[in-house]
């Protein structure tokens, strides 16, 4: 980077939030997908005013800005891939108000999700979007991607909890989208634009979320399948009978027989599925539902279905679900989280799509996800030091994606696209879909200085290219 | 700005850290669960200063990006070693090897460049693995502590500039014991009533110094609940210090030493009181793993090794004598609560003191920054770290706050002193609130 460039960017920003030495950029050079791209600059912002500071020198000297957060992300979302300066939002902090009146939570961008449940929860409230890193990952970082975890079928995505935002566009402009009310049509919704934009149109300072009343009563059961197809009757089944579960967890036979094999917790290692259901709400409906849900399970074809009688209990069930990480990377140091998604409808039809790519070639697959939403995360377990094994997974990975949107699903339930996905956008989109995407990018961000190389892919490329 | 973004650079690549952590780091997925639990990663707000990327750094010199010295070093030393890292990590990472490996290239490094490591290191690295060093230093303390040469010293400026952080810790030392009022080794110290088991005492270089009344109060308590001790002469330092220092060939040594000591007594049990020691002596069969005359015997020792509070409350209940008064806290040990799993026993003890107020400490399964010596090394960072915690502890309106492990015990009473709180606050050892409560003096 310029020294003249650093100088003007000292005027705006602190020397001790500015991180120019090697191995400090070099710990800003990764998220927890795949992929190491090295910043020249890594910068800490407390105020929307340097924000916007840093983005019009960017526009004048025309260099790159990658915001990041906890860089959780499973997609590359934060990854300085042209490098530039990385904004490290997870020290913006400082604001955590719960508007019990009218059930919202204003926040800092650099606020821990679970810092919000459990502000929301001593307050009666609750704020249902639950991404399985919310212990760490910041609020900026879970709006931007759009993530929400395992309770979308009842409660709905992240977008649904936004209802206003405070947005750095990309030219440096400081905007207010959206505000304190449930109802607002007044002109384009910003909010939803900027919500899953992935930080490509603009970094959030501010946002107000909505909370709901926190449910009274929770019960969990956990059921076993002999035939995978089975667990998705089951599934229908339980939405049909008019039972919406806040969440309903599948795990794959090659996923039981991992965790079972890690950490023995007596699950079945024959049965080809085993789903985990939780339905919340009144005490007296939650009673009622959870014995309707097992009696479902047991005529689709369930051989043991078990309800957690206490938290305890509770806490077991969820144990098998928490095992499949730690299980599955027992088989090889690289994971690559896919999340396809389907219609519910299709679930089995792509389970089977996956065991069949799984065989073609030869891959250390397992499968497991939020069933109910039709969101299912193919893990491929490998090592990228074996470039071999790494060309058969890209071709794997791939068609997973074709997989999805034959079956009139999508490429992304909540990763995001970021980079890996970039080239298969148009399959799903079309041409005139993706041209009036970049329409809106260019129209915000017309040198395209925010979060390059994302989402779009780059001329010509046509594949997931890993190695 | 150039759009080169990766810099070429000749780095000296450590293959000696490749081989020895390279498969380990590499499984790390880049999750950042580990991120909440790193008391650095709070205090120093960034990645180079939590696990995530310390471990990331570890990998990048394994891989040559960067230097061993130049830029993995400094991010090193700042850490803890805590190691609560490991407990939030999903895929079992096993951060402890990674940070002595890590440690353990930096000294080879500095070997290899002709470097001699800071003056602060050669200090602390002579004085503390060597228990008569030690020993003699406990007893100057005594002498020190019986004159009124500290009162002299607290006053001088220019010691207080030249090594405050040794002078600040001097304020929180205990009183030593008389030397001859300490436990000797090779003694044999009887069960008061039935003989319930055999145990051998690991008295640790630290505390056999410096904190020697608490361990003459253990071996009291160990024989009040049916416990004969035994001494183990030729015992010595655990080898905590020089692993984490990146000593592993000496710490192997005093590993082997122990063992031998140990196994002589034919003990059915060990027993330590210090959480840091205990934890390494517990990972003796990690340590030894690829030694195949000493694999048995370490895995051996490791099994038997046991925490005074896990042996108080097997054997127990204690004879509690008189009724306790004021509210008490408890700091968790990190080496005890994250490496050994043990953080309930403790708990129990001090709630089943007659009259006590046990009240929970906010953050208590954080570390209080004293990790060894560093907060002799990182002073600043140690400080910043420990003042905020007195903030939870002040909120607790304890007169006692309890640890189990000297490192921790003195860095707590350094914490009592910082915040003025000496006229209404004492720092002590667990085993000092159960032998008081036991009447035991």
């Amino acid at each position: 980077m310029k020294e003249a460039i650093l100088k003007e960017i000292q005027q705006i920003i602190p020397k001790n939030r500015m991180l120019t030495d090697l191995q400090e950029r070099y710990a800003y050079s990764f998220d927890a997908s795949f992929g190491e791209y090295l910043p020249e600059l890594v910068v800490q912002p407390q105020t929307k005013e340097e924000i916007s500071e840093i983005m019009k020198l960017a526009n004048k000297y025309h260099f790159p800005v990658y915001p990041r957060g906890s860089a959780t992300s499973l997609s590359g979302g934060p990854l300085p891939v042209e490098g530039g300066v990385v904004l490290d939002l997870s020290q913006m902090k400082k604001k955590l108000i719960i508007d019990k009146e009218n059930l919202l939570a204003i926040v800092s961008p650099g606020v821990i999700t679970g810092d919000i449940h459990r502000k929301a929860e001593e307050a009666g409230l609750f704020y249902p979007p639950d991404p399985s890193s919310s212990q760490v990952s910041t609020i900026g970082g879970n709006l931007l991607e759009n993530s929400s975890g395992p309770k979308g079928l009842k409660y709905g995505t992240t977008k649904e909890y936004v209802i206003g935002l405070e947005v750095v566009t990309p030219t440096g402009e400081i905007i207010r989208t959206g505000g304190k009310t449930v109802k607002n049509v007044t002109g384009y919704d910003l909010t939803r634009l900027i919500v899953g934009s992935e930080g490509t149109l603009g970094i959030v300072t501010e946002a107000i979320l909505r909370l709901i009343p926190k449910p009274k009563a929770r019960k969990t059961l956990m059921a076993t399948f002999p035939k995978l197809t089975d667990s998705g009757y089951a599934i229908t089944n339980i939405l049909s009978a008019g039972i919406l579960p806040a969440a309903m967890e599948l795990m794959d036979q090659a996923c039981i027989r991992a965790v079972e094999h890690f950490h023995p917790l007596g699950l079945p290692i024959d049965a080809e599925a085993v789903i985990i259901i939780e339905v919340d709400g009144h005490p007296l409906a939650v009673d009622e539902e959870i014995k309707m849900c097992q009696e479902i399970c047991s005529r689709a074809g369930a051989t043991s279905v078990r309800v957690a009688r206490d938290e305890k209990e509770r806490d077991e069930i969820w144990k098998a679900r928490k095992m499949v990480s730690p299980a599955i990377t027992k088989m090889g140091p690289t994971k690559i989280s896919e999340d396809a998604t389907v219609p519910r409808s299709q679930i089995p039809a792509m389970m089977e799509r996956l065991q069949e790519i799984k065989e073609k070639y030869q891959l250390n697959l397992v499968v497991f996800g939020h069933a109910g939403d039709g969101n299912l995360h193919p893990n491929i377990i490998t090592d990228k030091r074996n470039k071999e094994e790494m060309k058969r997974v890209e071709d794997a990975v791939g068609e997973i994606f074709e997989s999805a949107v034959e079956l009139g699903g999508t490429l992304s339930g909540e990763h995001g696209i970021g980079i890996l996905k970039a080239p298969y956008m148009e399959m799903e989109l079309g041409k005139a879909g993706m041209m009036f995407m970049k329409k809106i990018k260019e129209a915000w961000d017309p040198n395209n200085i925010l979060n390059p190389g994302k989402i779009f892919p780059k001329p010509g490329q046509t594949r997931v290219v890993l190695r | 700005m150039g759009t080169s973004h990766r810099e070429t650079r000749q780095l000296s690549t450590s293959n000696s850290l490749y081989e020895m952590v390279y498969d380990e780091v590499n499984r790390c997925i880049q999750c950042g669960y580990c991120l909440p639990a790193c008391p650095t990663y709070e205090s120093m707000e960034k990645e180079s200063a939590s696990p995530r990327g310390r471990i990331n750094l570890v990998k990048m010199a394994a891989e040559g990006k960067i230097d061993v010295t130049e830029h993995m070093k400094e991010p090193i030393d700042q850490c803890l070693g805590c190691r609560a890292c490991e407990v939030a990590c999903p895929v079992n990472l096993d951060y402890g090897h990674i940070l002595e490996s890590a440690r353990e290239a930096i000294r080879e490094e500095h070997k290899k460049r002709n470097r001699g490591i800071s003056f602060k290191e050669f200090f602390f690295s002579q004085l503390f693995p060597h228990s008569r060093r030690l020993r003699a230093a406990g007893n100057l303390v005594w002498a020190y502590q019986k004159s009124s040469l500290n009162k002299i010293m607290r006053k001088t400026k220019r010691i207080n500039r030249i090594l405050e952080p040794m002078v600040q810790m001097e304020k929180a030392l205990p009183l030593v014991d008389a030397p001859v009022k300490r436990v000797k080794p090779g003694s044999v110290i009887p069960a008061k009533g039935e003989t319930k088991a055999r145990v051998a005492f690991f008295t640790g270089c630290i505390s056999d110094a410096v904190l020697h009344r608490t361990n003459r109060l253990t071996v009291e308590l160990l024989s009040l609940v049916g416990c004969e001790v035994i001494i183990p002469e030729r015992q010595n330092c655990c080898g905590a210090l020089h692993a984490h220092q990146g000593l592993k060939k000496n710490a192997r040594d005093l590993a082997k030493k122990n063992i031998a000591a140990f196994e002589h007594t034919g003990a059915d049990y060990y027993v330590n009181n210090a959480g840091g020691c205990g934890a390494m002596m517990i990972e003796y069969d990690k340590l030894l793993k690829d030694d195949p005359e000493w694999n048995d015997r370490a895995q051996h020792f490791s099994s038997k090794m046991k925490d005074i509070s896990i042996l108080l409350t097997k054997f127990g209940p204690l004879p509690f004598q008189k009724k306790w008064e004021g509210v008490i806290t408890y700091q968790d040990s990190c080496h005890l609560r994250n490496v050994q799993g043990i953080h309930e026993e403790p708990r129990i003890l001090l709630k089943s003191i007659p009259g006590a107020t046990y009240v929970e400490l906010s953050g208590s399964d954080r570390c209080c920054a004293s990790g060894g010596i560093y907060n002799l090394l990182q002073f600043d960072e140690s400080m910043k770290i420990l003042d905020q915690k007195m903030g939870n502890v002040k909120e607790t309106k304890a007169a006692t706050i309890v640890t189990t492990n000297p490192g921790c015990l003195l860095q707590m009473r350094l914490g009592i002193e910082r915040c003025g709180q000496s006229h209404v606050m004492q720092g002590v050892h667990l085993v000092d609130v159960l032998a008081e409560a036991c009447g035991v003096g």
